[in-house]
């Protein structure tokens, strides 16, 4: 492997981690408000809203539907505003928030779903608020569902990370397509991949240890 | 302590309003055990629950402690519920907190400084016996050690008045036993009204000071528990005792019984003794005085809140007489006696 190769791989391998590290923070702190929102909110749940949960659930829908590809076009003058341009790694977080917050919003939810409804019920019968419902006893049962569902989507941004450079995103995908596709140099395709397969291993190991360091279900 | 005053429960179903709860009225004091029995189904559940208006009830008012819980919603209700603790069926422990942790939860809902709320926690545990677990997550402890930080957790905010929803349901009997023993001592110690929802009389027996029996949503017997026990007047509660006290004949005397001619010798009857009559020796006087004989075909003797109760089913034979002077004996000792039909000898009957 050439010097210049490697060069590449660790540049395109940083915009990458960048890209996908700063989108997944930002989607995290949209989604996980969004997702406990969503459950909340819920007929019959500590906070029912129906109409409230019935439009947020529709747009979070709408996003969640829309691929990825138009989704990255469709919001190219929201990315300007934000951003100052629709090219490079910081506008490709952008789409990439965009996509991933509703995403997670939904895996959220599902984790605080599985919160056995006795818990809030005890809760409740202790004199807790709604408010204290959801920050002592749904979100740290359900953090083991979370963080797996943080790595899912981490994964999943991953993927998406190599068609923003479809945009100019820069980054593996970006490096892969131009020097193995478009220059014909096979060798830059498969250690794109390479890289990319350690990555995602190295991430789901993480999310899988830190998930597991947060289950107290089991017997130690 | 807690006023029920014409109770109704409706649930909203497809066919419209289902009555769970109607007109339900109790009084319960300060300081008892109060339980409340019922097949599943009946609404003790939700009975239950009215009372701490985890359930809203449709009509009717709820008093606890000289409060009106019933017209309370927001902060004033949440107020209130912290003078009121439950202990649940399935324990209910949050799985990511410690035991520690989870007897805490109801003193930080408070925000109860620290050093307070630790020594709280430790008082409680010690209470309830668990203090070498403290650290210890839920899924590394037994039913009955869940259930006791249940109870610690329950009571941690001082309560006035314990909730238990089937809270010994879920255990093994012997696992039971403990747990009722420690919740008969928590009454006693800190004179805490306790309600008790269950479907096994056992548990009633074992700790109630009186009890409610429950079916369709109505209250259908109320009483001291030694009285609903020896006399139930209702089949719920003739079935519900009866499962306890054993009361069935064994199948080879009443296969005998339905097999023997009206007018066979032996004379099967079913004594009940309570009270002091369950210290006298009846029968071996009645064999002396009237000469008749006695065969004794089943038989036990109970201690209900530490009365004895017991009844014994047996086969008479003499002279008419005898049996008849027998039975007025009985009848003036004031114990009561069923007839339960007549038996050809044994030797004669087997066919």
């Amino acid at each position: 492997m050439s010097q210049r190769l490697i060069e590449l791989l660790l540049e395109a391998l940083w915009e990458t981690v960048a890209m996908v590290g700063v989108s997944a923070v930002l989607a995290a702190l949209i989604g996980v408000p969004l997702g406990i929102l969503l459950l909340v909110t819920q007929p019959g749940n500590i906070l029912a809203r129906p109409t409230f949960n019935r439009i947020v659930g529709a747009v979070v829908n709408a996003a969640r539907s829309t691929p990825f590809i138009i989704l990255m076009v469709a919001i190219i003058p929201l990315t300007r505003a934000l951003v100052g341009t629709s090219i490079g790694t910081a506008a490709a977080t952008v789409p990439l928030v965009v996509a991933a917050a509703p995403f997670i919003a939904r895996l959220v939810e599902a984790s605080l779903r599985e919160v056995d409804s006795g818990l809030v019920e005890a809760a409740q019968a202790m004199g807790a608020s709604p408010l204290q419902i959801v920050v002592k006893v749904l979100v740290p049962e359900a953090l083991p569902g979370i963080a797996a569902g943080l790595t899912i989507t981490v994964v999943s941004l991953i993927g998406y990370s190599a068609m923003a450079g479809a945009v100019g995103g820069g980054g593996l995908g970006d490096l892969g397509i131009r020097y193995g596709y478009q220059r014909f140099q096979g060798e830059v395709m498969v250690a794109v991949v390479a890289v990319l397969i350690v990555l995602v291993q190295v991430v789901q190991s993480v999310g899988d240890y830190a998930a597991h360091r947060l289950n107290k279900r089991e017997r130690t | 302590m807690i006023v029920i005053d014409d109770l109704e429960k409706e649930f909203g179903g497809p066919s419209g309003p289902n009555p769970v709860l109607r007109g339900i009225s109790l009084t319960i004091e300060k300081g008892e055990v109060f339980g409340i029995i019922g097949r599943s189904g009946a609404g003790k559940s939700t009975l239950v629950r009215c009372i701490n208006l985890l359930e809203r009830p449709t009509r009717g008012r709820i008093t606890v402690a000289g409060r009106e819980l019933s017209g309370l919603s927001g902060a004033a209700l949440r107020a209130a519920r912290h003078d009121i603790g439950m202990v649940f069926q399935h324990f209910n422990l949050l799985s990511s907190r410690t035991v520690q942790g989870n007897v805490s939860l109801p003193l930080e809902l408070v925000d109860m400084p620290r050093g307070l709320r630790l020594r709280r926690v430790d008082e409680m545990l010690e209470l309830v016996g668990l203090t070498d677990k403290r650290d210890a997550y839920p899924a590394q402890l037994s039913g009955g050690q869940k259930q006791r930080v249940g109870i610690a957790r329950a009571l941690a905010s001082r309560p006035s008045v314990l909730l238990c929803d089937e809270a010994t349901s879920a255990l093994d009997p012997e696992t039971t036993k403990s747990i009722l023993a420690l919740l008969a001592e928590i009454n006693h110690t800190l004179n805490l009204t306790i309600v008790l929802i269950t479907h096994e009389m056992q548990v009633v027996r074992e700790i109630a000071d009186r009890v409610a029996v429950l079916d369709q949503g109505r209250v259908v017997e109320q009483g001291a528990v030694f009285d609903v026990f020896t006399q139930p007047s209702h089949p719920i509660t003739r079935s519900l005792v009866r499962e306890v006290l054993n009361l069935e004949l064994p199948e080879r005397v009443s296969s005998r019984l339905r097999h023997s001619p009206q007018t066979s010798p032996g004379l099967v009857m079913r004594i009940t003794f309570t009270g002091p009559s369950a210290n006298e020796p009846i029968v071996s006087e009645m064999v002396r005085r009237f000469g008749v004989s006695f065969n004794i075909l089943h038989g036990h003797i109970d201690y209900i809140q530490n009365a004895p109760y017991g009844t014994l089913t047996v086969e008479a034979g003499g002279s008419e007489a005898g049996l008849q002077a027998a039975l007025d004996f009985l009848r003036v000792k004031s114990l009561k006696v069923e007839i339960l039909g007549r038996v050809a000898a044994p030797d004669r009957a087997v066919a």
